[in-house]
């Protein structure tokens, strides 16, 4: 939205809008204040986490000698008991297999949904279109009770392939959704002259709409890897084995014993579990930020 | 769809129709597949087990409205009930005032804008349970950075107990909710609020509106159909809260922060209620649908408003 709103000459023109209007001392009260008040309680968090995940121990209560925040020789102690004496590599591998497999399912499975309610408008489309609404609106905590007692028959029950045919229950409806906004946006035209040529459904779906759709799939990608890394009510009642859990889910249960917290692994573990998801949206900034107001827009 | 141009003779009308509805189906099969077995049927599924008597690796019999009649009777769930309530309530007027505010500063003139929008963002990216982690050892009752901050300035004398006690708890899982959900708040409401022509703003400003006028005549109405989806999923998902409330206090202290979804997982999973759990998650079907009509009418209302833009 911002960008065409930055493209389009005729908005460019009055763009400033009326904020020549406001002078300098009323902005930093009514803009710039309010902002970093919002900014500082939107970030102080992680830095509290990072803060913590590199404190010695004996700094980390001693409010009296060391300033709680700042450190005054970090230490990696934390993170490399995380990272040897843990399973913890082995959960970040779990996550980013569940997640990378539940979202290339989901993406796929999608495409064909979404192009087919969308352009092959077979009869009862538009209801279909619908019906995928709606199903992006059940939510994971009605679901998981008869959804453990299904994967149990199943028999995937504690295995990663329980989550992976899961995930795809919430990721689909919304990639098809979205994915549905970006076949819309692109012209007939380019169909029909296909069609003309003698393409096939498969042969326009495949070498016409697909590479002009990348950007759609893009975002639908990386918002569903987001999803399905974060995803937890799902973890925790599907999975029992230390080997097969993810990430939100094995740090809560196994690092978390009894009344002494380690709250310097802990953080680290918090830390190093946010931080692929940090990285991937960094990069895709834009595309990420597309796809979730597109997702409410449409 | 009428005004597709068919390239190819009549008589084959009829062949095409048929072929774009096979093709259609068969288009529409993988993701069906996983809906009807991964979603539809668990639904249903969940409904039945509502009416059994189902248990953790034992097949449940037919009991009727037995589950439902001992939740009527049980506080437990009608303290679940009001705590749903006021803690959707609460903290999705809170992301709406606060998102819309933040939404308003990053739609003014700013320098490094898109660096703040991504900024801004961050909350909602990171997995709400580690996030939650971190708000747990913030909430911690002795070694809170917030007690230790306030007791500096001398506002307070001892540390507060974030989560010990049933009102302190109520706020700071309302506080942590609400800064997971500002972000999307925000940055979707900024997305609208681009929409709107500055133009407006200022043929409004020159009839005379004070800004407050131009706030609640021109934005808010401009604003209004996408307000109503984002809220709905903001309730939605508010409603339905799991993650958080399951890592800073698993329900307690004495249920005040039990919602419905954390007691249904409580008797269903580790009590082994399924049927129980189930009954519950099933109560919360009529709040979600009342949220579902909110945003379809919410939507309607959308077509009439932009009128022939589109």
């Amino acid at each position: 939205m911002a960008m065409t709103a930055q493209n389009d000459p005729t908005l460019n023109d009055d763009a400033e809008g009326m904020s020549y209007l406001n002078r300098l001392p009323r902005r930093i009260v009514t803009v710039y204040l309010p902002l970093a008040v919002f900014v500082f309680v939107l970030i102080f968090p992680f830095y509290w986490m990072a803060i913590t995940a590199v404190k010695p121990n004996h700094q980390l209560t001693n409010y009296e000698q060391y300033s709680p925040f700042w450190v005054v020789e970090p230490t990696l102690d934390h993170i490399k008991y995380l990272l040897f004496e843990t399973s913890y590599p082995g959960w970040l591998w779990n996550t980013m297999l569940v997640a990378f497999g539940s979202t290339v399912l989901s993406l796929a499975a999608s495409v064909f949904a979404a192009y087919a309610i969308e352009r092959v408008r077979f009869t009862g489309s538009r209801p279909a279109g619908l019906l995928i609404f709606l199903a992006y609106l059940v939510p994971p905590s009605i679901l998981f009770i008869p959804l453990a007692v299904i994967v149990f028959q199943f028999g995937i029950y504690d295995t990663k392939l329980a989550l992976i045919f899961t995930y795809p229950t919430f990721l689909i409806p919304f990639c098809t959704w979205l994915l549905m906004g970006y076949f819309r946006s692109i012209p007939f035209e380019l169909e029909e002259s296909a069609l003309v040529d003698g393409a096939t459904r498969w042969q326009i779906l495949i070498k016409v709409i697909l590479p002009l759709a990348v950007p759609g799939l893009i975002s639908a990608g990386i918002f569903a890897f987001t999803l399905s890394w974060n995803e937890f009510i799902y973890a925790l009642t599907f999975i029992q084995s230390s080997e097969n859990k993810t990430i939100p889910v094995g740090v809560l249960t196994e690092l978390v014993r009894g009344d002494v917290f380690e709250w310097g692994a802990l953080m680290a573990g918090a830390l190093f579990g946010s931080l692929p998801v940090v990285i991937l949206y960094s990069f895709f900034v834009d595309s990420y930020v597309s796809s979730m107001t597109g997702a409410v827009k449409e | 769809m009428s005004a597709y141009p068919t390239p190819k003779p009549p008589s084959r009308i009829a062949d095409m129709f048929q072929s774009r509805n096979a093709m259609g189906l068969m288009f529409m099969l993988p993701a069906a597949v996983f809906l009807i077995c991964f979603l539809t049927y668990p639904l249903g599924l969940g409904v039945w087990l509502g009416f059994t008597d189902a248990k953790i690796g034992r097949d449940g019999v037919f009991i009727g409205l037995e589950n439902y009649r001992y939740l009527w009777d049980d506080p437990v769930f009608w303290t679940s009930v009001f705590n749903t309530v006021v803690y959707t309530f609460v903290a999705s007027v809170l992301k709406f005032a606060l998102g819309l505010w933040l939404a308003m500063i990053l739609n003014e003139q700013l320098p490094f804008k898109s660096f703040f929008r991504a900024i801004v963002l961050l909350p909602w990216v990171v997995p709400t349970v580690l996030s939650a982690l971190a708000f747990w050892w913030i909430f911690d009752a002795q070694f809170s950075i917030i007690s230790w901050s306030l007791m500096q300035i001398g506002w307070i004398d001892g540390p507060i107990n974030f989560l010990g006690d049933p009102t302190n708890a109520r706020i700071s899982v309302i506080a942590a909710n609400v800064w997971r959900g500002i972000p999307f708040v925000a940055i979707s409401l900024l997305a609208g609020l681009q929409t709107i022509s500055p133009s407006l703003q200022e043929a409004a400003s020159l009839d005379g509106a004070t800004s407050w006028q131009r706030f609640r005549l021109v934005t808010l109405p401009m604003l209004s159909p996408i307000i109503a989806v984002v809220m709905t999923f903001s309730v939605l998902f508010t409603f339905t809260d799991f993650q958080l409330i399951y890592v800073l206090t698993k329900g307690g202290p004495v249920n005040a922060t039990h919602l419905m979804a954390t007691l249904s997982f409580q008797r269903g999973i580790p009590g082994g209620q399924l049927g129980e759990g189930a009954a519950i998650a099933v109560a919360m079907i009529p709040f979600l649908l009342a949220a579902i009509l909110f945003s379809f009418f919410g939507l309607q209302r959308r077509k009439w408003q932009q009128g022939g833009q589109d």
